[in-house]
Order: C-alpha cells, then sequence, then structure tokens
C-alpha cells in the first residue's frame, strides 16, 4: 500500500466530523471546547497533508497561525468558563443550548 | 506494506479511537487525556509528513501548554465529580448526528474523487520544506505581515483572560 | 505604486495606538483617560482612512488589499468603535463596570474588523476574523459579577470558535484544491483550472463560518441570547462594526470569485433563498418579542437578511448599497441600542410599555428613537429607505424581483413593531415616575437622528463615494497593476 494524500484526508474528515457531532451533542462546555480543538486539528492536519503533497511550504505557515490563534482562544475561553463557574458553579450548557435560540 | 505504511495504520487507529473517547468519555478529565494522545498521535503524523517543526510545534504547544490549560481548568474547577451529567439522547442529537453523518459521507466521497492537486515547483526537498530554517525564513519575509500582527491578538489574549478571570476586580452585582 | 507602510497606515496606526492603550492602562490604570485615548484613537485612525482614501494596491507581499472600499469601511469601524465607546460610559457606570480594558479590547476588535476587510490573503482573513470575535467573546463576557453576561459569553464563544472552526475547514480545502491562499491566486487557479468539487465544499464551508458571524438563518439562534445577556453598548458593537466587517469581507470573498459565481445558478438560489429566510425569520421572531434587548437583536437577523439581498444581486449596485447601508445602520443601530442602554441602566426598563410618555418627559430622547426606530423599519426619507431602497433595486436589476418583493413585504411587517415604540412613546400617558436622563446624551443622540435623517435626505454623495470605492476594489488581476 503507498500512502497517498487521500488517507490523510480521509483521517481528517473524520476528526473534522466527530469533532462536529461532538460540538453539537455534549452539554459540558469544556468538552464542546475540546470538540472544537479537535476540528482545529483535523485542519491542521489536512493542511500539513496538502503541504506535503504540493510541496508547498504554505500550509505549514497557515498551521502555525492556526496553533498562535487556537492558543489565544484556549485563554479567552478558559477564563471566560471560569467566570462562568464563579457565578454558576456549573458548566452545565443547559440553559446555553447550542441548538436552542 | 512499508514502514510509513505500518506508522500510518497505527497513528490513525491511535487518532480514531482517541477522537471517538474524546467525544464519548463521561468525565471531562478523561475526555482531555484522549485529547492529549490525539495531538501526540497527531504530531507523529507530521513527522510521517516530513514537517518536522510543525510536529515538535504541536507538541510542545497543543499537548504541552493547550491541554495542561485544559486540564489545569478542570482540576480548579473540580468537573470531576459532575460526571452525572445529563447527556440523554434525544431528537435533537439524533439530527446532529445524522448532520454529521451526511457531513462525513460527502467528505469521504469528495475526498476519494482524488482530485489532482497542483504540484509547486520548488528548489528545496520536502525534508527541507519541513525545517524551521525554510519556515522562519518564509515567516519572516512573505508572511510577516500576519506574523507581526499576530502579536496583537496574543496582548488580546492576555487581556482578555485576565479581565474576565482575576479575581480581584471590584464590581457589584447586577440588581 | 505608493509603498507598503503608506497604503497600511491606518492599520498600522490602529495596531500601534492599541499597544499604546495597553501601556496608557497599566501604568496609571485610569479608565476616563483610557476611554479617551480610545476615542482619540478612533477619530486619528479614521482621520487616516479619509486622507489615505484615495491610495490602492496590495501591501506586505500581498497580504493586504487596500483601496476605496477598505478605508470606507474602515471609517464604518472606527464610526461604530467611536460612538460605542461614547455611549458606554454611563451605561458602565452604572453596571459599577469600570474597567479601562473594555476601550482597549473595542478598540483591538476594531484591528481585526480593519484587517478582515483589508484580507487579501486567508491567512490574514482568519487572523483578523478571530481578533475582532475574541474581542467581542471577552465584551459580552465583561459583566462578570452577571450570569446572564457570563451566559452570553459561553454562547458566543462556542458558537463563534465553531463557525471559525467550519471557516478554517472551508480554507484548508480552497487551499487543497488550488495550492493558493492568497485570494487573487487562488481566483486565477480557479480560472485556468476548473472548479473542482473540493473547492466548491471548501467554498461552501467558508461561506457557511461568514453567515455564522452575520446571524444568518439557519445560524443565527445565537443572536438574541447574546445580545440579550451582553453589555447593551456590546451589543451594539457586535450588530453594527462586527456585521459590517463580516459583510466587508464577503463582499471581499465573493467579488473576487465573481467570474466563477455568475456563472453559478446554485450560488445565486442558494444566496437568494438564505437572505429571504433570513429575512422573513428575523422579522416574524421579532414580532412576538416584548423584550426591547431582544427585538433589536432579531431585527439585526431581519437587517442582515437586507443585506443579503445585495449579496444575492451580486452587482457593483448591489455591493455599494450593502455598503451604505452598513454605514446608515451603523448610525441607526447605535442610536436605538444607545437609548435603550440609558433607559436599561437607570431603572431596568426593557418593554416598549416601559417608554409610554417618554415623550413628555424627554422629548428629544423620544424624538431621536423614534427616527431610529422610523428608519429601521425603512420609512421614507430616513436613511434606512435609502439603504433599502439601494439594495433591492440591485436585486431587481439581477433578475431576482421576487426577493426584492419578499424584502419589501417583509419590511412591511417589521413596520409594526417598530412602531409600536413610537406609538408607546408618543400616543400612551407615562406610568409612573418620570425617566430620567442626562441632557447631554440626548443631545447626541438627536445628533445622531439627524445625522441618519441627512443620509436619508442627500444619500447621492455618500453613494458615489460608495460606487467609487467599489471600483477601487475591483481586482489587482482585473486592473492589472
Amino acid at each position: 500500500m503507498q500512502l497517498e494524500l487521500n488517507h490523510y484526508l480521509w483521517l481528517s474528515a473524520f476528526m473534522f466530523t466527530v469533532g462536529v457531532v461532538g460540538v453539537l451533542v455534549r452539554r459540558n462546555a469544556i468538552v464542546i471546547f475540546m470538540c472544537i480543538e479537535l476540528m482545529l486539528n483535523a485542519v491542521n492536519l489536512s493542511f500539513i497533508a496538502f503541504s506535503h503533497f504540493m510541496r508547498d511550504i504554505q500550509g505549514q505557515l497557515m498551521v502555525f497561525f492556526v496553533m498562535t490563534v487556537a492558543a489565544a482562544e484556549a485563554a479567552v475561553g478558559l477564563a471566560i468558563v471560569i467566570a462562568l463557574f464563579r457565578n454558576k458553579q456549573t458548566v452545565n450548557i443547559d440553559e446555553i443550548n447550542i441548538l436552542k435560540g | 506494506m512499508d514502514v510509513s505504511g505500518i506508522l500510518f495504520v497505527f497513528l490513525g487507529a491511535q487518532i480514531i479511537v482517541a477522537t471517538v473517547g474524546t467525544v464519548w468519555s463521561r468525565n471531562p478529565v478523561t475526555s482531555a487525556l484522549f485529547l492529549v494522545l490525539n495531538f501526540f498521535a497527531l504530531g507523529g503524523l507530521y513527522l510521517l509528513l516530513e514537517a518536522q517543526f510543525i510536529a515538535v510545534v504541536q507538541v510542545i504547544v497543543y499537548a504541552g501548554a493547550i491541554m495542561v490549560l485544559f486540564l489545569f481548568t478542570i482540576m480548579l474547577l473540580n468537573l470531576d465529580n459532575e460526571r452525572a451529567l445529563a447527556e440523554k439522547f434525544d431528537l435533537r442529537k439524533g439530527f446532529a448526528v445524522l448532520l454529521g453523518g451526511v457531513l462525513l459521507v460527502e467528505l469521504l466521497y469528495i475526498i476519494g474523487l482524488k482530485t489532482p492537486i497542483p504540484i509547486k515547483q520548488t528548489a528545496l526537498t520536502t525534508v527541507q520544506l519541513g525545517e524551521a530554517k525554510y519556515i522562519g525564513r518564509e515567516l519572516l519575509t512573505n508572511f510577516l505581515f500576519p506574523f507581526e500582527i499576530v502579536s496583537i491578538l496574543l496582548l488580546l489574549a492576555v487581556v482578555g483572560a485576565i479581565v474576565l478571570a482575576k479575581k480581584n476586580f471590584t464590581t457589584s452585582p447586577k440588581s | 505604486m505608493p509603498n507598503d507602510y503608506l497604503l497600511s497606515l491606518p492599520i498600522l496606526a490602529a495596531a500601534g495606538w492599541s499597544v499604546l492603550l495597553i501601556i496608557l492602562e497599566a501604568m496609571l490604570s485610569r479608565a476616563a483617560l483610557t476611554r479617551v485615548f480610545a476615542m482619540l484613537g478612533f477619530a486619528l485612525v479614521g482621520g487616516l482612512s479619509v486622507i489615505g482614501f484615495p491610495l490602492q494596491g496590495l501591501a506586505f507581499s500581498e497580504m493586504l488589499r487596500i483601496g476605496g472600499f477598505q478605508h470606507f469601511a474602515n471609517i464604518i469601524f472606527c464610526l461604530s468603535g467611536l460612538l460605542v465607546v461614547a455611549l458606554s460610559e454611563k451605561y458602565l457606570d452604572d453596571e459599577n463596570v469600570h474597567y479601562g480594558e473594555y476601550y482597549i479590547v473595542a478598540f483591538i476588535s476594531v484591528v481585526g474588523m480593519m484587517l478582515l476587510a483589508a484580507a487579501a490573503n486567508m491567512a490574514i482573513l482568519f487572523i483578523g476574523l478571530e481578533m475582532m470575535s475574541i474581542a467581542l467573546y471577552v465584551l459580552a463576557g465583561l459583566m462578570r459579577r452577571d450570569v446572564r453576561s457570563n451566559e452570553a459569553a459561553m454562547k458566543y464563544f462556542l458558537l463563534g470558535a465553531f463557525a471559525s472552526g467550519l471557516l478554517l475547514y472551508g480554507i484548508s480545502l480552497i487551499y487543497g484544491a488550488t495550492g493558493e491562499l492568497a485570494l487573487h491566486k487562488i481566483a486565477i487557479a480557479i480560472q485556468t483550472g476548473s472548479a473542482s468539487m473540493l473547492f466548491w465544499i471548501g467554498f461552501g464551508l467558508l461561506i457557511t463560518g461568514f453567515l455564522f458571524k452575520i446571524s444568518a438563518v439557519p445560524f443565527h439562534q445565537w443572536t438574541p441570547d447574546v445580545y440579550d445577556g451582553s453589555p447593551t453598548p456590546a451589543a451594539a458593537f457586535m450588530s453594527t462594526g462586527a456585521k459590517a466587517a463580516a459583510f466587508s469581507a464577503l463582499i471581499v470573498v465573493v467579488t473576487n470569485f465573481s467570474t466563477l459565481l455568475q456563472n453559478s445558478p446554485t450560488w445565486s438560489l442558494v444566496i437568494s433563498s438564505i437572505a429571504l429566510a433570513t429575512m422573513v425569520v428575523g422579522n416574524i421572531a421579532a414580532l412576538a418579542q416584548e423584550n426591547l434587548k431582544r427585538m433589536l437583536a432579531y431585527s439585526s437577523v431581519a437587517h442582515a437578511g437586507y443585506m443579503l439581498v445585495g449579496i444575492a444581486a451580486a452587482t457593483p449596485d448591489g455591493y455599494s448599497g450593502i455598503m451604505f447601508y452598513t454605514l446608515v445602520y451603523t448610525l441607526m443601530n447605535i442610536g436605538a441600542f444607545g437609548v435603550v442602554a440609558l433607559l436599561e441602566s437607570k431603572e431596568n426598563l426593557l418593554l416598549a410599555s416601559d417608554y409610554a410618555g417618554l415623550f413628555k418627559h424627554r422629548p428629544m430622547l423620544a424624538g431621536a428613537m423614534a427616527v431610529f426606530m422610523l428608519s429601521l423599519a425603512g420609512v421614507p426619507p430616513l436613511g434606512g429607505f435609502i439603504g433599502k431602497y439601494k439594495v433591492f433595486a440591485a436585486a431587481v436589476d439581477a433578475k431576482l424581483t421576487w426577493l426584492a418583493l419578499a424584502g419589501v413585504l417583509a419590511s412591511a411587517v417589521s413596520a409594526y413593531y417598530y412602531l409600536r415604540v413610537v406609538y408607546f412613546m408618543f400616543m400612551r400617558d407615562p406610568v409612573g415616575e418620570a425617566i430620567s436622563a442626562p441632557a447631554t446624551s440626548s443631545l447626541a443622540f438627536a445628533l445622531i437622528a439627524v445625522a441618519v435623517v441627512l443620509l436619508g435626505v442627500f444619500p447621492t454623495e455618500i453613494l458615489r463615494i460608495t460606487d467609487a470605492a467599489l471600483k477601487f476594489a475591483q481586482l489587482p488581476t482585473q486592473t492589472g497593476f
């Protein structure tokens, strides 16, 4: 078996969709946030795979920026979780239901 | 099957298990640990794709820094004993799973078409493309502007995280 | 061709100024001072954009595209930031939130918006979007002791990050299909080859990410909760500046792929249906709202629908109409939110019936609010009418008469809930004691109202500018530099 681009992309698509489903079905804010990290990492995998098979360096730079942004997002997101927890003693998203208006 | 194929199957299986584990686990700590496993496996795949620099950054930044932040928050809030969250299956979730399934099938199919991708002419070998030296050079020439401006974003994150989570800001609750 | 630094001077100045604000706040920690400096900064950056208006070109290794469009958008962002900061003071004082950081975060959000409008590369597009969004998450959660504010921030954050994930996956698939991150190079790659399925699904995900940010149906559910829970000035900022930025980026992306999209009946159908659904759902949901903040939130969904009509028309007239619309919308919506914030912070008055008899006590404030409401409803000769007229006319020209008709019907429905507020203010007798508000803020609102009226009576000058701005925004590949 020769490793091809689509093997990596399949894996990335799987990670991404499982992340999407996780965001939609889970109730714990931190777990939802972890599912979002899964999605971002799926994207990174596809960037690196494209970059490798195209012999193009731009994809790797994009991953570099995604990581930076993800770190910033994690800092702010977890600060929001802590602020919410201080007032509510829970991170359950019952009232903050994602699919409900 | 050569060595890289075996490695791919091994790491890929690890990623699939860890991905499902992250979403499936009842306990947030277990989820977080599965996610760490996932990030390590991804680092391995990046090495397989000859992106050495990104692989190292992946392990240091993601598995090292970001996940520690997650675990730290979980421990700080003592979420461990909240495993009795009502995660029951209802129509809304069924719809979400269906949606995800459709998206997955669609993506798998389109990737399976094996659309030919453009291959760039470059003097560098694929190994060199992943080296810190060449990434750094690109970062400080063509990508200089985003590289510099992203520092404002990091400043914002520092200011924002402090203002939201610091304890001794004096405010009174809204009546 | 002017050099990189001169071209991107407004963005660089804004980035530098935000650092200055941080230093100022860290050294002196005087919120009032930071606030004044933030307002100065907005004025400065807006002024630089006015001066630099004719400059155009690509800057910093084709990372930024600067032209009249970007400068015009910058002016809208700065105006939005300036007004929001100006009307935040009293609200924040009443809520007992005395953080200078508020102004810093709002300022950095504007830097993100400017990047978003000026993006010529997916990397800048993503960084700009995230910079704007992360700042807005912080603003939403700023009333840290208020559970509703925490929840608003949480919900906004999770959905915003989710939308960014979708958008980013879209970018990666487009990168895979074309091998480029620079927008104009992607367009060239698509023209020389053909758009593969991989590109289309990537493009779809990218647009979905944007639709989340502009709260188009079916991705609008977060809007009322987030606007309701956030500090009211922050909600005003989200509904004007952030929406204007997302629309600018959307216009940049769709004009970039215009040749491809014009030949695609599916695209036109999809975006028209989304525009239709957004107008209908936004207006019908707004009818049922008693709480004015939620009513304005659904109204902002409906207005996103009207603006999407301009995107569906896909003509320079449509885009020019959207730009004019975002300008008017920024003024009238910040005005409306500002009046709500003023009354909310005193007595927690949020229902339309609480506004009964406002005219008797505060004629100027009630008059200004009436102008905002009528303009939002699209009553001629106010600014809101011209904005709607421009996008609907563009839709008719683009043979989307049904969409324009639906838009007119939807705005007729919307008149009910806007006029209800006016009815309460003017026709009902006040219940309870008089609502007090400082005279200076009434004057400020009166000025905004005058601007809305002027935009409605003399729109030609601004429309000439938006038309010209759009010509500058043409792709470098097409104008050949």
